[in-house]
């Protein structure tokens, strides 16, 4: 299947077009290889040099000898079970926080006809505007003394969780989505005696799958990815995630093993991103065939 | 929907007599009754909303305002914040830098990724291999990008003088001199986030009809005119679309400074968010650190109102 794109099918058949063609074809390839393989190839390979070995110019392409203590010792050294324990602590619970609330009030939003409902919704898509990180001073200082109860979730991962349900994107995708589903299934199971929160579970959710598979990875990366709020409300070394942690413990630590912890960190979502990459590659194509 | 189909038209008309004399008054309590059912599945998210966007969004235009320390009572000092911020030498510098970034990652980050993909789009194999490497560097945390080209950028040991030196180039300072390192930290963030950029690229020029192509073709148009007259007017919408949301993006940038060079040389690369950062964290002063963010929050809410629009009249035309 192919569709006419800016050069011709015809030119591209003439010798001339042929050789031009995989010239640029091989062109491409290199330069992928060389800026998108190479570094990750760089960083793998650059943990297992000997300490000498790495801080050599001219840099040596293969290890001379394949050390895996870089690796070990990071893991040890660095805690990494821990931060990485943390890590997986921090995006599983805001994914599930979100995928409840979010779904939650994105089906109330979109099916249950709530008074100011359109005002809710409004507010929600206001936020859109707000630049995230523009506001994180002022969103750190509620997390450390939350009005009426006045407790700090400093250093507890509510604070990853509970503010992660405050997405409006995902929220809003969630409407979207509810908004086409047909009216008379879920009527059909009302009147077939289904409350409205068993309805949401087997009747919507089953249905919504797509969206919330889209919702979970996008709350997942984000977490995982995050620096800047978890260094924030995470002073305490001991619950840091993995981000935080790299940062802080690279100053004093030998670059082979830095490399190590920074490959280990990295194989979490790239394990992600190749499993679902169909999915994720589709996602974020279809976001913009729309506009 | 078989459900319903399946259900005799009868039966449904059997059921509806026995619901429809509603008791005096119920009707009402029936609708409060939706609408606390209502409220109980909107009430998680409108918490999590109301305390970490909205006030938030308020106490930051409050307390620009205040005096502030976490602790002792706030005070109102009117518009002292911002007059001190605005004196501080940092406060240029950080501008300026956040201004030549965005500007920096219009043109390389904008550049590269649409030659890219208009390239990748022409290409006929492995287009799924390309697509996944492309996107890989979008996975690897920010963090372990930003710490894998401080290493590469090492005048030492680095890979990037490295290179250099291979090409017979002469080698460069990259994030250590004060004069390249702005533009080092753009190189960075462009590796790291172009796979998204070049994937809805390459989406959009997938949507161009074929036969305008050709009609250029028929009508003499060389593959440079092809580019100018077909393939950007047809890319237009999503040129802009992305444009704004790198300009919304990179104006926030504070990982790869924070991590490679910590804000120098001679703050080269203080960015705006990394002032408001050093207010709040290293003078414990949330009152400059919120005016701050309430300069940043006008700006840029400004360029996300204008995305908002346009995205909601794309989709209306669509």
């Amino acid at each position: 299947m192919s569709t006419r794109t800016l050069v011709s099918p015809t030119a591209l058949a003439r010798p001339r077009g042929r050789a031009v063609y995989w010239t640029v074809f091989g062109a491409v390839v290199v330069l992928f290889a060389l800026a998108f393989l190479f570094p990750v190839y760089w960083m793998v390979s650059g943990a297992m040099k000997s300490p000498d070995e790495v801080a050599q110019t001219p840099p040596t392409l293969v290890p001379e000898q394949w050390h895996l203590s870089g690796y070990k010792d990071a893991w040890e050294l660095m805690e990494l079970p821990r931060h990485l324990w943390n890590t997986v602590v921090q995006a599983a619970g805001a994914w599930v926080f979100q995928l409840v609330f979010c779904t939650a009030a994105a089906y109330a939003l979109s099916k249950l006809k709530p008074a100011f409902g359109k005002v809710i919704l409004g507010g929600i898509l206001a936020t859109l505007m707000v630049p995230a990180q523009a506001l994180v001073v002022p969103k750190y200082l509620t997390v450390a003394d939350l009005p009426l109860i006045h407790t700090s979730l400093l250093n507890d991962p509510l604070a990853i969780w509970l503010p992660a349900v405050a997405n409006a994107f995902n929220l809003y995708l969630l409407k979207r989505f509810f908004d086409q589903l047909p009216r008379d299934v879920l009527e059909a199971a009302e009147i077939d005696g289904a409350g409205k929160l068993r309805t949401l579970w087997s009747i919507v959710l089953p249905m919504s799958r797509p969206v919330l598979g889209v919702v979970s990875i996008f709350a997942l990366v984000a977490v995982w990815q995050d620096f800047l709020w978890p260094l924030m409300v995470f002073s305490d070394t001991g619950k840091q995630p993995i981000s935080v942690a790299l940062v802080q413990l690279s100053q004093n630590i030998q670059l082979t093993v830095l490399i190590a912890a920074m490959v280990i960190a990295s194989i979490p979502m790239v394990a992600l991103f190749l499993v679902f990459q169909r999915h994720i590659i589709a996602g974020i194509s279809a976001g913009s065939t729309k506009g | 929907m078989t459900k319903t189909a399946a259900r005799p038209p009868a039966e449904a008309i059997a059921v509806r007599p026995v619901q429809a004399p509603p008791p005096a008054g119920g009707r009402k309590r029936r609708r409060l009754a939706d609408q606390a059912r209502a409220y109980g599945f909107l009430l998680g998210g409108l918490i999590c909303f109301a305390l970490f966007s909205w006030y938030p969004a308020i106490r930051a235009v409050v307390i620009a305002f205040q005096k502030y320390t976490p602790g002792s009572s706030p005070e109102w000092v009117g518009t002292a914040n911002f007059t001190r911020v605005w004196h501080d030498p940092e406060f240029t510098a950080a501008w300026r830098n956040t201004l030549t970034f965005t500007a920096l990652a219009l043109l390389i980050g904008f550049a590269i990724p649409f030659l890219l993909a208009l390239v990748l789009n022409e290409l006929r194999h492995a287009k799924a291999f390309f697509r996944v490497v492309v996107y890989l560097p979008v996975m690897i945390p920010p963090v372990v990008s930003a710490l894998l080209w401080k290493w590469f950028y090492d005048p030492g040991a680095g890979l990037a003088n490295e290179a250099l030196r291979f090409l017979h180039l002469p080698t460069s300072n990259w994030s250590n001199g004060a004069d390249t390192a702005l533009v080092s930290l753009v190189i960075v963030a462009t590796w790291a986030n172009m796979g998204g950029t070049v994937l809805i690229y390459l989406a959009a020029l997938q949507s161009i009809p074929g036969e305008l192509y050709e009609a250029a073709e028929l009508d003499g148009a060389g593959l440079l005119q092809r580019i100018r007259h077909v393939t950007i007017p047809q890319t237009r919408f999503v040129i802009l679309m992305l444009m704004l949301l790198q300009i919304i993006a990179t104006m926030q940038v504070f990982t790869e400074p924070f991590v490679i060079t910590g804000g120098g040389p001679e703050n080269s690369t203080v960015t705006v968010l990394y002032l408001i950062y050093k207010y709040a964290f290293l003078y414990n002063d949330f009152g400059g650190a919120c005016a701050l963010s309430v300069m940043l929050l006008v700006l840029l809410g400004a360029f996300s109102a204008l995305y908002l629009r346009l995205t909601r009249s794309g989709e209306e035309d669509a």
